[in-house]
């Protein structure tokens, strides 16, 4: 069950709560008074309605102070019922019913002036800070804060003296020492500083600026010291950010290269094709939310098997026709593989569209974790990063517990010796390459995302590819592991600085040297079958 | 260009070998992940010497020959070529041209080109660019060539692709371009994989013409073959000199015994 | 001495034969026929011949690398550019107060960027002669700082190819940044004129294209010399056994090093003659597709024989004109299928199937001599 549902669950019981106290409230004394005081239309007397009410617990109450203050609160001319007409269903506000349809000449508006507005706003938000729902006082204890002034204070000690709900009392506690910044008294006002210290809120920072320039040096060195201290944790926080950002970025980079590092790594198999099986696994997610329109959180999930099946037998099928024929001349590979990425990119082109297409987002992939006020992680990118280290768990479990695992290592290591102890090499040639194809299809749906779907995906990702794989060194999974999400993060860092396209070049001519220093990577298989 | 410089100073004269031995190895030590293929190895190689080296499969004889041809950097130890020439601080080209041939295992040769060419290009010489742009042969080059190829037995196959030739062939071929290159020092692995019994028999007598004015170190297999050539004999275990001598007394040696009954 | 360099090489020589009457009657057939006869070369074809001689110096380059010295470059197109980029300049220098916005000194996309001054490195290519020490400079410059790292480290096979697709991609990234001062993604263009020929003339054109066709020439003809020394025989052997050339005493990384940095320069030459026909030079030339692509008209035409070279850059490219121009849709799906029927079925490409008929013909193959 989602946590909207839950929301949704509780609204209802809230109703019902409220509907069974309104039906109480039709005989409430105070009730009756107020809307006696309303009939004599006269601004002192509607201010006297006014603190009756928001003293009262009257539930209908907030919403009738309300529609007073938007000009939409009526009074039937016979009744003396009290009505909120808007241009939605007008209501019975001693009842909190729909009245249905009105007429609504039988009605006579409330009259209200400028005074009694500014009235009525410091009694809603006083009712909303009473309000029984704690979200309700949170919002309004939020709202409070950027206008809070001195004189609130002892209102605020009072709240936060009751308050049960930690956040709200939280805020609470920061709308005191904001409005403490304000006080006239230095020992108050130093105290507050004390207290701010370190806090993200931006309100804090906004507080303690034109203080950091108080004609008291004492106030202004305690504010400067404590805004160096906010300035250095939203730094760090800035930090762990980009770290977060760089992470995410890793991820994708491992995602795609993974499978490379298997075909090329394992098998010494320069698949320039690998993007477009990529790309094919971004466009099978397509087709299966089109395929289930209704199903946007599920289709995703499905289209993980689906993209891998996919581009794992497409990877087949490549590897039987011509791969197969081309073992051992790693540079013919690469240029049959370049020629079978531009057919699946013009297939694509020509059976799909040569436009991207729309792929949607799942609603569990958006919205964002707030971890504090200046540092929020987006969900996607999160999922991004545990799916990528799910996928590595899973081929590191493959590659080395499985039996395929191991043909595939003897393979990888001797292929005569393999064949003669019985391993049937051209079989787990096929398997290999299927594996190496269906990861890139796994890291297409991943991909489908993050990015544009569209024939050029593969082509914008297959360097990258190839220098995750090359700068962890090759046969090495880990390698490519720390390899990706050391690129992702370096390259986030170098961002602010140095702009994406400059960051971008520096990390290739980064590698470029890295290879000429350590030509085998940075975990480099050893010993002598290592060599020539 | 410090290479033409390194050619030259390691050229003719350069090697000192005052002191009888022209090859030092001294507590060589190579691992690879842990394994230790050469333990504390400690070998001299006389000037003008005839020497054998065999050993069970893994016992560093094929890594030996990387650390003195400079394929392989060992992790501590000393490696001298004469008195004075540190081969651990020259590269494979440098050592080539300081006068140390090699002849691999698998024989090696440039298949694309002839059986003369192949010759011409291990001849011994300026290995600079510029200078092999405008190099040609001279008449005493051309007579080196025929008179080796006379040595080795292909004056047939002076044009053939090298890549034609057959296994024994390219065996002689390579041997050959070791003879012309004018070492002091012969590495030679495995010469006679591969070779009939009659070939055999050629290579012995020819290495052991060699012996004398060069030095040669032989790495076998074949023992009968190395009784016909070899006067002494150092046996490698676990990348040790385990035992060295004649034939009869390193074959007499218990410790050879076990380690080759054992394996 | 051309018959000693083409000796053995009847595919050279037919090859130079062929070029020589193409670059006698085509500029004949354009400027001394009249335009209504049938006969009659349209300026456009010249050019785009031109074009094509210009690729195929190129892929003389790549062969150079790939075929005798086993480095497939996957970042040739870089060095093509980098000549292109230089003689670029030169043509926007000559533009002077011509461009758009009239400033004698700075081309149109500087005073748009509200550059004041002409940065350092343009400083110069107001010169023809300066220019065109560049087009040999900057690539070779490039090729040798490169390659001087990459061999030294022992850097081969896959591993090669992939920094030298990864030096280009770079390239291509910095060439379209605008601080760049290279006119970022528009590139050079809106040329005036060359040596103060207006470059829109037939008779500049049919000039470019003679000096397309004498740059391929000699470079065919330094190629096939430097191949048939035995600098060429070493190369060679550094390809088939690299760890044997080394143990017989060469240093091949010095060896690899001045290969690809000729290799490099004679790319730059083509660039430098390609920018004045097509008119515009940008980062797109840098792009790792255009890189691969040349190394498909060698595979083509058959590597380690120039010629192929040659051959397979004029036959790939001509039937991209007219494919894109009939059915663009297909261009692609062939270009593939190229790729991969070429590495599977013709690995010594069209030169391939020219050799056993050459010896059914009896010409005696070299190793019978």
């Amino acid at each position: 069950m989602s946590a909207s549902k839950l929301i949704q669950l509780g609204a209802f019981f809230l109703g019902c709560l409220l509907l069974l106290s309104s039906v109480q409230a039709e005989t409430s004394p105070t009730w009756t008074q107020a809307t006696a005081l309303f009939k004599q239309a006269s601004f002192d007397k509607t201010r006297e309605a006014v603190d009756l009410l928001a003293t009262s617990h009257e539930p209908q109450a907030q919403q009738l102070l309300q529609a007073l203050l938007d000009g939409q609160l009526y009074q039937h001319k016979q009744t003396d019922a009290l009505a909120l007409l808007s241009d939605k269903d007008p209501l019975d506000l001693s009842t909190g019913q729909a009245l249905g349809t009105v007429n609504k000449d039988d009605y006579r508006k409330v009259p209200i002036n400028n005074t009694l507005r500014k009235y009525l706003r410091s009694k809603i938000g006083g009712l909303s800070l009473a309000n029984p729902d704690p979200k309700v006082r949170l919002a309004a204890t939020t709202g409070l804060l950027e206008t809070i002034t001195p004189e609130m204070l002892p209102q605020l000690q009072e709240l936060a003296s009751k308050e049960s709900d930690q956040a709200v009392k939280d805020a609470l506690q920061l709308g005191i020492h904001l409005a403490s910044l304000s006080a006239t008294d230095k020992p108050t006002q130093l105290a507050a500083i004390q207290a701010l210290d370190g806090n993200l809120n931006p309100l804090v920072r906004n507080k303690l600026n034109p203080l950091s320039t108080n004609a008291d040096p004492e106030i202004a060195k305690a504010a400067q010291a404590s805004l160096r201290s906010i300035e250095n944790k939203v730094s760090l926080n800035a930090s762990i950010e980009t770290l977060f950002f760089g992470l995410s970025l890793g991820s994708v980079l491992v995602l795609a290269a993974i499978g490379l590092a298997i075909t090329f790594g394992v098998m010494g198999v320069i698949n320039m094709a690998h993007g477009e099986l990529i790309m094919l696994g971004a466009y099978t997610t397509y087709f299966i939310q089109k395929l289930l329109p209704n199903y946007l959180d599920y289709s995703l999930i499905l289209a993980i098997p689906a993209a891998f099946m996919v581009s794992g037998l497409m990877g087949i099928l490549i590897e039987r026709t011509v791969i197969r024929h081309l073992y051992g001349r790693p540079l013919e590979t690469l240029l049959a593989t370049f020629g079978i990425s531009l057919i699946l990119q013009q297939l694509v082109r020509t059976l799909v569209s040569p436009q991207n297409v729309p792929v949607s987002n799942p609603s569990w992939m958006s919205g964002s974790l707030e971890i504090n006020s200046v540092l929020s992680i987006t969900y996607n990118r999160l999922y991004i990063i545990a799916f990528t280290l799910l996928v590595f768990a899973i081929l590191s479990y493959l590659l080395r517990k499985t039996k395929l695992g191991l043909q595939v290592r003897a393979v990888s290591q001797n292929r005569a010796m393999a064949r003669a102890m019985g391993v049937r090499s051209a079989r787990v040639d096929a398997l290999t390459f299927g594996l190496g194809s269906g990861i890139a299809g796994v890291a297409g749906v991943a991909l489908s995302q993050l990015t544009n779907v569209g024939p050029n995906l593969g082509q914008s990702y297959i360097i990258d590819s190839f220098m995750v794989v090359v700068f962890g060194g090759v046969g090495n999974l880990w390698g490519t592991l720390v390899a990706g999400l050391s690129l992702g993060v370096i390259n986030k860092f170098l961002e602010p600085w140095a702009g994406a396209v400059l960051a971008k070049i520096l990390v290739l001519v980064f590698i470029i040297l890295f290879i000429q220093k350590r030509p085998r990577g940075l975990f480099p298989q050893k010993g002598r079958a290592a060599g020539d | 260009m410090s290479e033409g410089e390194g050619a030259h100073f390691y050229r003719e004269g350069a090697l000192d070998t005052s002191h009888k031995a022209i090859l030092y190895l001294e507590g060589l030590n190579v691992s690879f992940d842990g394994f230790k293929a050469i333990n504390d190895l400690n070998l001299y190689i006389d000037a003008g010497e005839l020497r054998c080296i065999i050993g069970p499969n893994g016992a560093g004889k094929t890594t030996m020959m990387d650390i003195i041809t400079g394929k392989t950097k060992p992790d501590s130890g000393k490696a001298f070529f004469g008195q004075t020439i540190d081969l651990l601080k020259l590269s494979e080209p440098e050592i080539a041209n300081a006068g140390i041939g090699r002849k691999f295992q698998k024989p090696t040769v440039f298949e694309s080109h002839s059986v003369a060419e192949n010759l011409e290009l291990a001849m011994k010489g300026d290995k600079r660019v510029w200078f092999s742009l405008r190099a040609k042969l001279d008449h005493e080059q051309k007579a080196l060539i025929e008179e080796t190829l006379e040595t080795i037995g292909l004056t047939a196959q002076y044009h053939q692709q090298a890549g034609a030739l057959s296994h024994g062939q390219k065996q002689w071929l390579e041997i050959g371009m070791l003879l012309v290159q004018k070492p002091y020092l012969l590495l030679v692995d495995e010469p006679v994989a591969g070779m009939t019994h009659q070939e055999m028999e050629r290579t012995a007598e020819l290495l052991k013409s060699l012996a004398g004015k060069h030095s040669v170190v032989v790495v076998e297999h074949d023992m009968e073959f190395v009784r016909s050539i070899a006067n002494k004999v150092t046996v490698l275990h676990q990348g040790s000199v385990l035992a060295e001598g004649s034939m009869d007394e390193v074959q007499q040696n218990p410790r050879v015994v076990e380690v080759y009954l054992g394996v | 001495m051309f018959s000693q360099i083409l000796k053995n090489d009847r595919g050279g020589q037919i090859m130079l034969v062929v070029l020589a009457a193409v670059l006698i009657v085509v500029p004949i057939l354009n400027l001394a026929v009249a335009e209504t006869s049938a006969l009659h070369i349209p300026t456009y074809l010249v050019t785009l011949m031109g074009k094509y001689l210009t690729y195929a110096l190129l892929a003389v380059a790549v062969d150079l690398v790939w075929g005798y010295l086993g480095i497939l470059s996957l970042g040739h197109g870089a060095f093509f550019a980098l000549g292109g980029y230089a003689m670029g300049m030169y043509l926007m220098r000559q533009i002077g107060d011509r461009g758009v916005y009239g400033n004698p000194e700075l081309p149109d996309f500087m005073v748009f960027l509200n550059w004041k001054e002409l940065p350092w490195f343009w400083q110069g290519f107001d010169q023809f002669w300066f220019a065109l020490l560049m087009v040999l400079f900057v690539p070779g410059l490039l090729a040798f700082v490169f390659g001087w790292l990459a061999f030294r480290s022992r850097v081969t096979g896959v591993y090669l190819s992939i920094i030298t697709q990864a030096m280009t991609y770079a390239l291509m990234w910095a060439f379209l940044r605008n601080e760049m001062g290279f006119g970022g993604n528009n590139g050079l263009t809106d040329f005036k004129d060359i040596l103060g020929f207006s470059l829109q003339a037939d008779q500049t054109r049919v000039a470019l294209f003679i000096c397309s066709g004498l740059a391929l020439a000699l470079g065919y003809l330094l190629c096939r010399y430097v191949m048939n020394s035995k600098l060429g025989r070493i190369t060679v052997a550094i390809r088939d056994a690299e760890s044997r050339t080394r143990f017989v005493g060469y240093k091949v990384e010095n060896y690899k090093v001045w290969i690809f940095t000729l290799s490099a320069i004679l790319a730059g030459v083509a660039g430098a003659l390609y920018v004045p026909q097509v008119g515009i030079i940008n980062p797109s030339e840098f792009s790792p597709l255009n890189s691969i692509e040349i190394v498909i008209w060698v595979a083509v035409g058959g590597r380690a024989t120039l010629y192929g070279a040659v051959l397979g850059a004029i036959l790939v490219n001509y039937a991209k004109t007219v494919f894109t121009g009939l059915m663009p849709e297909s261009w692609l799906f062939m270009l593939g299928a190229l790729f991969v029927l070429v590495t599977l079925y013709l690995p010594q490409g069209l030169a391939g199937l020219w050799q056993p008929l050459k010896t059914k013909l009896g010409h005696k193959p070299e190793v019978a001599a």
